[in-house]
């Protein structure tokens, strides 16, 4: 009951709903009991003792009664339904609330299909059981308790005997809730699996086809979708064991009824109308008995879902701004004093006594292989992660004395994998800056390199991205990409390893378009090839999240034997005796 | 005027996404589609079809039978004339049928179930391996997320009718015939009188139904676009927090929040009401059974009216009314739904693969891998000329490379090679062999392509190598690791080749993942090797490392590299300048650099282009 406390700002105000629901589902319990008792009285009372009078009625009650029933259950299911519908709304808003805000420490280990089967699946368990489980459970108390009463208001001996199978149904429908979870899970994992397969597959077509792999992936999925079905059919073969079984228990009862019942009439300590209306009332508590473990079932896994969604609301911020946080313009000064930066304990630090200063307007060049921390030292200065030891300042103070939609808003970040929504060019272009005129928006792109290639689609500025979207290139990515950074006119640009998945051709039009935007603003760019940083006024050459050799590129370039000549080198083979045969 | 555009400004977030929605919603009815489905059915005509409509009938029969027995045989027999025998025996035939139709009722679960999973899954098998056979353009066009939906969703969602929809509406159908035709024997005015409730019952298990279901249909697609923003926004969080637009989003969230709420509460409401109105048609049933029944008890069956007995026979088979006719109203909902899934399957279906083979096609035991370009045309649709009358020869055990600026022709050349295309004239010969009469299989077999993206299969290292050659033992594979120069990174791994990788991982490094492929194309142990792009996302310190492996990979094979950079091409037997489907010129890299022609003022212009940034 714990989680279902801790989860009570959400259902707690819409309260009313449930209890309202609850008081109709009174009326219906009670008139769906009368149904038998007025065939009774039908038969012994007007039947047997002939008064046709009575008639209409009990014709007219039974009506009235009836529509009463309808009303109240159309109310009952209603509002049922609101109460879990509007919680779930509730929680959903405040679930991906809570989702903008955690940092990049928490993405970093979260993994995306499993916080989207918390908010889609286990939002709708926990929907579930408060629209519709927890008035089951009351439900089912009720119908059974007033059935009860009827039946030993008629004939104590009679109701016992009837009910003498009861427990074993009762022992059948929890031994079904026992085997039934395991196998249905069995089912949905071999489903999963199954779909697991045909995803990679066709998320890998490409490297199938190049090795001509069709008929081991044809016998690959023939094993997984075989599994599939085994997995189902041994799950059928439960159904087919078990409601059959329950059904036949039931039916026991109706024979033990009309042979106990019969004989009672005989002996006339029955009225025939009294065993008429057992036939009915047996069922209607045979029919909820073999729910109940179902109800069970779902209260606990309602609990775990809650638990699960519990994880996500309770996460640890670990980014907190602070109170009277600076909200100033950012001329761009960046200084970093002795910055290490560890992502996780145990762990070999990222970044290790990291010191620079870049005044507004210059340009920092980040070189080195993967791992070695130069991704690491952008994401400190808008303050993604917080270091561990050293201060990075920016205009001289602290990143944690700013406001981060103030500190944010001054950086333009190009990342290499140019993630772009599923929306239209322009707005994809805005993302950051939603309040952007459309002459702003084209001024970005144009300056991007953007605009000629954008012109040339149909539709322009319209067109929409995104998996269903118009295919882009690479590069063309790349260069929206820019565009929506410049959007923002920020004074720090980040441009991180920004053009190493494009040709050479494009990669020579995006430089040209970053060397325009670069202008006037704190540049810092990380790449791999020599002439994308070459023009830099500090470079800095990282290895295992140290800086190992720093200077521009002339300075660097006159150290024998260094790590920034060897890649030179290697990129600048042809180059002397190229350039030097064309004079 | 100026705080109407405040306010246009303020909102433009609200509308910053959008999502299209793929599903099957219904389509109408259509018999070619019904027979094309029934064909999946045939294997299993004489077994479990049969079987359980076999047991269907019994049960059914007995469902039937025994109201007739409680309330004709019971009440107006035995308890009347105080018959405890009769009483007796019917507590026993009773008794019997129950257990008969328990044993059926197991029995048709069971068969039902092993039909409706042996359809689908030979469907499924079908689906899949056509998809297979399909060319590359089919992939291109479509994102992986709706053929995959097609391959999973959309069978699945046949399963039901597959499997208990066939027999319930068989069930369906024969208890109301059995029900109406019991009651008319009984007593033909009380039948007519009760069964006035029929049409209403129709209506209701129809029409209103058919509302509802309209309108959960918009909660799915409202929660299909919801979850469709869900997604994104986890992958893109990192964009959106640089761009600091957490706020914008929420508030973007809730719109569509608050749509699937309402959607939500529309639904439920008419949902709602579904209940009231069958209890209510039932209740009027039953108003006539009490009020006409026991007007027609009064009369006396010798004038004309009925017994007590006949009166609860109604009574129990009034309640028996509904259930079928509510599951024939979703069946035919159903039908409805599964109209259009079987139309989206069977598009598929009925794709065909670019290429076709010729009957007893030529099967390549060996390959050589001397290739040959006799004239060779080709175009992707009719007005765009990808190929312009190519002629060219690769000798066995050579490397050729091919050179050209995007859409010169390069890809094509590699796809008419491994036979994604047949030229539209002339012939393409591999080992002198023209490959229209050879055999796909056979064909691809000897060829191998090294692409620019590797793709990493969730699983061990060592299985993601031996994709190369699934039938090759343990060290084979660390043997062409070992080759390649994979071997070095795969043993500093604590778990070395059993180390767990996925695509999305971070485990292996672009390089290392390219080494990955070099070995499983080692593994297959190709004639023909292509290399497409293969190492245009290294970097230059790994590309080094790499140079080594790439050489032993493409030693004693023909080789075909396409690429923009040179460093990778230089040692080629042979360079092919492609412009606009033509051969501009060809020969070895200082060949071409000596003659100063087209190649040579690639080249410098790619140096040029360097040294102006």
């Amino acid at each position: 009951m714990d989680t279902f406390r801790k989860l009570k700002e959400f259902y707690w105000p819409y309260r009313k709903y449930f209890f309202w629901s609850l008081f109709f589902l009174f009326f219906v319990t009670v008139i769906t009991v009368v149904y038998p008792i007025i065939l009774q009285i039908t038969i012994d009372e007007v039947v047997a003792k002939e008064k046709y009078e009575l008639i209409p009625w009990i014709a007219t009650v039974f009506f009235v009664l009836m529509l009463i029933k309808g009303i109240a259950t159309f109310y009952h299911q209603f509002l049922g339904e609101r109460f879990g519908v509007v919680t779930v709304y509730k929680l959903r808003d405040a679930l991906y609330k809570k989702l903008q805000i955690l940092s990049f420490k928490y993405y970093d280990n979260a993994k995306t299909g499993d916080i989207m089967s918390r908010l889609t699946s286990d939002v709708e368990g926990f929907r579930f059981f408060l629209s519709f489980g927890f008035a089951e459970l009351i439900r089912i108390i009720l119908l059974i308790g007033i059935s009860l009463s009827v039946m030993f208001y008629y004939s104590v001996p009679l109701t016992l005997v009837t009910m003498a199978a009861m427990p074993f149904l009762i022992i059948v429908v929890m031994r079904f809730e026992k085997v039934a979870h395991p196998a249905f899970r069995g089912i949905r994992k071999s489903f999963g699996k199954l779909n697991t397969r045909v995803q990679e597959n066709i998320s890998g077509m490409q490297t199938v086809k190049s090795l001509s792999r069709e008929d081991f992936e044809i016998g690959r999925f023939s094993n997984s979708n075989d599994d599939y079905r085994k997995n189902y059919i041994s799950t059928s073969e439960l159904w087919a064991k078990f409601f059959p079984l329950m059904e036949f228990i039931g039916n026991v009862c109706a024979v033990a009824l009309l042979a106990f019942g019969g004989y009672l009439v005989i002996a006339g300590n029955l009225a025939l109308g009294e065993l008429m209306a057992f036939f009915s009332l047996v069922w209607y508590i045979m029919g909820p008995l073999m729910n109940v473990g179902y109800v069970i079932n779902m209260f606990s896994q309602a609990k775990a879902s809650g638990e699960r969604l519990r994880e996500i609301l309770e996460e640890h911020e670990d980014i907190i701004v602070k109170e009277n946080a600076v909200k100033d313009h950012i001329e761009g000064h960046v200084t970093f004093k002795d910055v290490t930066l560890t992502y996780t304990k145990d762990d070999d630090s990222a970044l290790k006594n990291i010191s620079f200063d870049a005044p507004p307007g210059k340009t920092i060049g980040l070189i080195g292989s993967t791992g070695s921390g130069k991704t690491s030292v952008t994401q400190l200065i808008t303050r993604f992660y917080e270091p561990e030891s050293g201060e990075v300042l920016v205009d001289g103070r602290p990143v944690k004395e700013y406001d981060l939609k103030t500190l944010r808003n001054h950086i333009g970040f190009v990342l290499q994998e140019s993630f772009l929504f599923s929306t239209s060019i322009r707005e994809n272009i805005a993302y950051g800056n939603p309040d952007a005129t459309d002459e702003q928006i084209i001024e970005a792109a144009k300056r991007a390199q953007a605009h000629d290639f954008i012109m040339e689609m149909p539709k322009g500025y319209d067109t929409l991205l995104g998996e269903r979207g118009m295919g882009l290139s690479g590069g063309q990515k790349q260069r929206i990409a820019i565009a929506r950074a410049i959007c923002v006119d920020p004074s720090i640009l980040v441009l991180d390893d920004a053009t190493s998945a494009v040709d050479m051709e494009t990669e020579f039009q995006i430089q040209k378009a970053l060397k325009e935007v670069m202008k006037g603003r704190t540049s810092f760019i990380i790449a791999h090839r020599i002439s994308s940083l070459k023009h830099a006024d500090e470079i800095l050459v990282l290895e295992n999240g140290k800086v190992v050799e720093r200077g521009t590129h002339d300075e660097l370039l006159r150290k024998e034997n260094g790590a920034y000549k060897r890649i030179y080198d290697i990129q600048y083979q042809d180059h002397d005796a190229i350039m030097n045969s064309v004079n | 005027m100026a705080t109407k555009d405040m306010k246009l400004k303020e909102k433009r977030h609200l509308k910053r996404f959008y999502y299209s929605v793929d599903q099957a919603i219904e389509k109408p009815f259509n018999w070619k589609q019904i027979w094309r489905l029934i064909v999946y059915l045939k294997p299993y005509t004489r077994t479990y079809l049969l079987g359980a409509i076999l047991a269907m009938v019994v049960s059914t029969a007995i469902r039937l039978a025994i109201p007739l027995l409680i309330g004709k045989a019971a009440f107006d027999t035995a308890i009347k004339n105080e018959d405890t025998t009769l009483l007796i025996n019917l507590v026993i035939i009773i008794g019997v049928l129950y257990l008969i139709s328990y044993i059926a009722n197991y029995l048709r679960i069971k068969w039902v179930n092993l039909l409706g999973q042996n359809v689908i899954y030979d469907l499924r098998q079908h689906l899949f391996t056509h998809v297979q056979g399909l060319s590359n353009n089919f992939f291109d066009s479509r994102s992986a997320g709706s053929i995959l939906v097609r391959i999973m969703n959309d069978t699945n969602s046949l399963q039901d009718l597959f499997s208990n929809g066939i027999i319930n509406l068989l069930m369906d159908i024969a208890t109301l015939i059995g029900i109406v035709t019991i009651l008319f024997t009984l007593s033909p005015k009380l039948a007519i009188a009760v069964l006035v409730i029929l049409p209403l019952m129709f209506y209701i298990s129809t029409v209103l139904r058919r509302k509802i279901r309209r309108t959960w249909q918009e909660v799915r697609i409202q929660q299909s676009r919801m979850n469709s923003h869900l997604n994104e926004s986890i992958q893109g969080i990192r964009i959106t927090q640089s761009f600091t637009q957490e706020k914008e989003n929420t508030e973007f969230f809730d719109g569509l929040n608050t749509d699937n709420y309402n959607a939500w509460i529309n639904a439920t409401k008419k949902s709602a009401m579904f209940r009231p109105f069958v209890e209510m048609s039932n209740a009027v049933g039953t108003v006539i059974l009490i009020a006409y029944g026991a007007h027609l008890i009064i009369l006396g069956p010798s004038n004309g009216g009925i017994e007590l007995g006949t009166f609860i026979a109604f009574a129990f088979f009034l309640g028996m009314f509904w259930d079928p006719i509510s599951r024939l109203g979703q069946m035919y909902n159903q039908l409805l739904v599964a109209m259009a899934s079987s139309e989206r399957i069977f598009e598929y279906l009925d794709e065909k693969p670019n290429v076709d083979e010729v009957e007893n096609p030529y099967e390549f035991k060996e390959m050589k891998g001397h290739i040959e370009f006799d004239k060779v045309q080709f175009s992707y649709d009719q007005d765009r000329i990808a190929l312009h009358e190519i002629s060219l020869e690769m000798k066995s055990g050579q490397t050729i490379a091919l050179v050209g600026h995007t859409g010169s022709g390069k890809s094509t050349i590699a796809n008419l090679i491994s036979r994604f295309y047949d030229p539209t004239q002339g012939q393409v010969k591999i080992d002198g062999q023209n490959l229209r009469e050879t055999s796909l299989k056979s064909l691809r077999q000897h060829i191998s392509v090294v692409l620019q993206d590797t793709f990493i299969f969730s699983g061990t290292i060592m299985e993601n190598i031996r994709f190369g050659r699934p039938d090759a033992s343990d060290e084979e594979v660390i043997e062409a690791a070992k080759t390649v120069g994979a071997d070095d990174f795969i043993s500093r791994l604590a778990k070395g080749y059993q180390t767990e990788v996925e695509e999305r991982g971070n485990i292996l490094s672009a390089g290392e993942r390219q080494l990955l492929s070099f070995a499983r194309a080692l593994l297959a142990n190709p004639s023909i090797i292509i290399l497409d792009e293969a190492t245009a996302s290294i970097d230059t310190e790994t590309e080094l490392k790499i140079q080594g492996a790439l050489r032993r990979l493409l030693k004693g094979r023909t080789s075909i590299i396409i690429a923009h950079r040179l460093s990778t091409i230089r040692e080629a037997d042979n360079i092919y300048v492609l412009e606009h489907g033509k051969i501009l010129e060809n020969g070895s890299h200082d060949e071409l650099m000596e003659s100063k022609g087209e190649y040579y003022e690639l080249v410098r212009s790619q140096f040029q282009m360097l040294d102006a940034i």
